[in-house]
């Protein structure tokens, strides 16, 4: 065993226009070693990796595999040189079975027998403990078994470098553990593995060596045994944050929501909603906890006049007139028109929330475009509104009339959320608000939903981190298979005990 | 015994109509396959026609007794090249300049029958003889089939009495099929349309197969437009002759679900469709003011294909069966580095 590194950056510089996502980013992988690569929202991390896979082609800088330098102009030729990616969103075709997905691409082997391909794919699920059905389409599959099936292709293709990108992100912590488990098994086996996270402690229980982008730059390489949470983290931002959020009490709150035994059966018969009751509760934070697809976003739906309901009733109380209204099965407009003044942050936020191709004034007019009285339509205060949201939430973005598709997710959601507030909601609804976000822009979202608890705003959060939402809400609504299995004061209770609530009548039922 | 001969003459002329539709129909589920929607698919049914005509009639014009194998050579070689050529640009546009799919194909369109109508009207003031395109000799050869088709009796007739543009025809539809079901090139082609970015990341050149797909697609429609003109009118042009025949090619790629087997049913129920007026006029004929009538009612037969394609759309999205969609990635413009 030579002590060559598997692959090799030197300083790799990648422009996209005038916007500079990699400079100068150096970076070694040993073989039988499982490298973390850690940086904020926007820091160049994907596309680093992308460049190692062939999507980008670098600039600037060179790339070494096994000491040899390479040039990696496409996919292809990153599997000549046995360099695997995951990606973050999967690179599937949807009504192709498992195995069709896996073997795409090849041409090394003689014919096309899809039964041989379809045996060597359950081999690979034996040897590492995954359960895969070859046969299966993907559309018919969960997120697990997608990625399942990514990494399958890349081990049917025999890769020694494996990059995952952010692969945890859309899986449950179980699920978590067994991926790390096989990592480890295959780092044992001699592969280099490449891990691109923001979870600091998957990076510290996982991972060797942890190198650092900030910035789209490079800020060091450490072992995992001399770092720290917290030192990762002043790597990472190059400033030092505070850890704590902060948390009032809630002001004289009153009941705003009413949520009453409502129930929801989706088109495939599915009940997704099971007799839920709840009030939300003005000046403060109602998290909701969850296992993915568990019933949060058919719940946040209904609220927001989405989603159809089989039975139960939704009472809003109105501050100002002290009349109560039922939003049940009344659609977005007839909701507003009733003077409700609801804000909804949806978890898609380039589908539900933005519309990608228009700029930050024209999404900004999405919520106003009613407002006026002459047919055209009004600039003047939307654009006013954007350029207050670029300021005060430090979105970066050349100018205002960007199309919101070329920011980065943080950026995305800062805009969302600064759309949402600017319109003095009365009940607040996110979901997944700081998902994909780095830790200061997840700041940022904790303040302005904290603000808008000072406020008197009824705030429902959806979130997935149990840290933060112990830390964050006054209470907590958890959700199992559709069904409440508790709402408990979030002052008072562990992770552990939420995590048993979340899992609690786990048999089957929604998935 | 009438009636049975009735019944194969109707089928015999299902078939010779459906034939063009299934060459438009085969192409186009190519290079539907591959992502792209080609609306220029009439134009470039057009251009084979009139491609094929001019190169039969210069090589007519050039030899004083054509011979068989070359006539034959040079029109079909011509009419793949028109046809070729046209959908090049096609593809050239949409893939490589990104631009707009059904402008792009619209474009087409409108161009390959101006191209036909402009030659198939001047060609022969062009050349110097005046008086209407008609080719003498190349049609024959087209049309020519097996010599003892008519001896075989009425089933005989019905399968063997066709040139061998018809057989062709089907062949290319089951090659497509095998190709893209059964071949890794096949499963290729597949992710491109609806997944580029996917097969892009598998190490598929995407460029590539849609170029193909595309050029091939358009090639394969092309011959519809030829085999229009070489055997079914026997070489006559007439300018707009061809109809709307390309967009019922269209149609039948949504009647088929984007598949080629399925696509022979539906050229033969449309081809079918298509002639049901001429068998079921006689029946009007004894109405009252039958004359005033009988445009109207010639129109609403016409209009049976699209009602069908239109009944075949709703119960497909209704069962809503993922593999019944379209290209998931159909006329979407692909970009690597797209953010």
């Amino acid at each position: 065993m030579n002590n060559c590194p598997a692959i090799e950056l030197r300083n790799i510089t990648k422009t996209f226009g005038s916007v500079v996502a990699n400079k100068n980013v150096c970076l070694t992988v040993k073989k039988g070693e499982i490298l973390s690569i850690l940086g904020e929202n926007g820091s160049g991390k994907t596309t680093l990796m992308n460049m190692i896979s062939g999507i980008y082609f670098p600039d600037e800088g060179q790339i070494f595999v096994d000491g040899k330098e390479v040039v990696i102009r496409s996919p292809k030729d990153a599997f000549k040189y046995k360099i695997g990616m995951i990606h973050q969103h999967f690179k599937l075709v949807d009504v192709f079975t498992a195995a069709e997905n896996i073997i795409l691409g090849l041409k090394n082997e003689k014919g096309f027998d899809i039964k041989k391909a379809e045996k060597k794919v359950r081999e690979i699920s034996d040897k590492y403990g995954f359960a895969l059905d070859p046969t299966k389409k993907i559309y018919e599959m969960s997120v697990s078994e997608k990625q399942t099936v990514e990494i399958i292709r890349v081990l049917y293709r025999n890769a020694d470098i494996l990059i995952l990108d952010e692969p945890t992100a859309v899986l449950t912590p179980q699920e978590a553990q067994t991926l790390f488990a096989i990592l480890r098994r295959m780092r044992d086996d001699g592969k280099a593995i490449i891990i691109i996270t923001h979870k600091l402690h998957e990076v510290l229980s996982l991972s060797d060596r942890v190198t650092v982008l900030r910035k789209g730059e490079y800020a060091g390489t450490v072992n995992t045994c001399d770092a720290t949470e917290k030192s990762l983290t002043e790597m990472m931002v190059g400033q030092k944050v505070a850890l704590n959020i902060d948390r009032d009490d809630p002001k004289d709150p009153c009941d705003r929501l009413v949520v009453n035994n409502i129930n929801c059966i989706n088109r495939d018969g599915v009940q997704v909603l099971n007799n839920i009751s709840f009030t939300a509760r003005s000046g403060e934070i109602l998290g909701i906890a969850g296992i993915a697809g568990s019933g949060q976003r058919e719940l946040l739906e209904s609220i927001a006049g989405l989603q159809k309901l089989n039975s139960g009733s939704i009472m809003y109380h109105n501050p100002k007139t002290g009349t109560e209204e039922d939003l049940r099965n009344k659609t977005p407009l007839q909701i507003r028109e009733l003077g409700v003044r609801l804000s909804f942050v949806p978890e898609d936020r380039l589908g539900m929330g933005l519309v990608a191709n228009m700029d930050i004034v024209d999404n900004m007019m999405l919520r106003s475009y009613r407002k006026g009285h002459s047919v055209f339509v009004q600039r003047k205060a939307p654009a006013q509104l954007a350029e207050d949201i670029i300021t005060r939430l430090k979105v970066v973005t050349p100018s205002s009339h960007t199309p919101v598709r070329r920011l980065s997710g943080g950026n995305v959601q800062k805009v969302l959320v600064g759309r949402e507030i600017a319109s003095a909601p009365t009940v607040l609804m996110a979901a997944y608000p700081v998902r994909g976000l780095d830790i200061n822009s997840s700041y940022t979202i904790y303040n302005l939903l904290n603000e808008q608890k000072r406020n008197g705003t009824a705030v429902i959060f959806v979130g997935e981190d149990l840290d933060v939402l112990i830390e964050l809400c006054d209470r907590i609504l958890v959700l199992c298979g559709g069904k409440i299995s508790g709402i408990v004061d979030a002052r008072n209770i562990t992770k552990e005990e939420i995590g048993l609530l979340m899992t609690k009548s786990e048999q089957g039922g929604a998935k | 015994m009438a009636a049975f001969s009735l019944i194969i003459a109707i089928l015999c002329s299902a078939i010779i109509q459906s034939i063009p539709l299934l060459y438009g129909a085969t192409g186009e589920i190519l290079t539907e396959k591959s992502g792209h929607l080609n609306l220029g698919i009439p134009g470039i049914m057009y251009m084979g026609g009139i491609s094929g005509v001019i190169g039969a009639y210069i090589y007519e014009k050039s030899v004083t007794v054509p011979n068989p194998f070359w006539s034959i050579f040079v029109a079909l070689m011509s009419a793949l090249i028109g046809s070729g050529l046209l959908a090049l640009i096609y593809s050239f546009l949409t893939v490589t300049l990104r631009a707009n799919q059904n402008v792009t194909g619209l474009a087409i369109t409108t161009f390959g029958t101006g191209f036909g109508d402009f030659f198939g009207g001047s060609l022969t003031k062009i050349m110097g003889d005046g008086g209407n395109l008609q080719l003498a000799a190349t049609p024959k050869y087209f049309k020519a089939s097996l010599p003892f088709a008519n001896d075989l009796g009425p089933v005989g007739k019905l399968l063997f009495s066709y040139g061998f543009l018809t057989y062709l025809a089907i062949v290319i539809a089951i090659v497509a099929a095998i190709f893209l079901k059964r071949t890794r090139a096949g499963l290729h082609l597949r992710a491109v349309g609806e997944n580029p970015a996917t097969a892009d990341a598998a190490g598929i050149n995407v460029t590539r197969h849609k170029y193909l797909a595309t050029l091939i697609g358009g090639m394969i429609a092309g011959l519809g437009g030829f085999y229009f003109i070489m055997d079914y009118t026997g070489g006559s042009w007439t300018n707009g002759g061809m109809g709307d025949r390309g967009w019922l090619a269209i149609a039948i790629v949504i009647f088929a679900t984007w598949k080629p087997i399925m696509a022979i049913l539906g050229s033969f129920v449309f081809g079918g469709l298509y002639i049901a007026y001429s068998y079921v006029s006689p029946m009007f004929a004894s109405l009252p003011n039958a004359n005033t009538l009988r445009p109207v009612i010639q129109e609403a037969f016409n209009t049976l294909p699209y009602l069908v394609t239109i009944i075949v759309l709703v119960i497909t999205s209704m069962r809503n069966k993922k593999e019944n969609q379209p290209p998931q990635s159909l006329g979407l413009p692909y970009f690597r580095e797209e953010r």
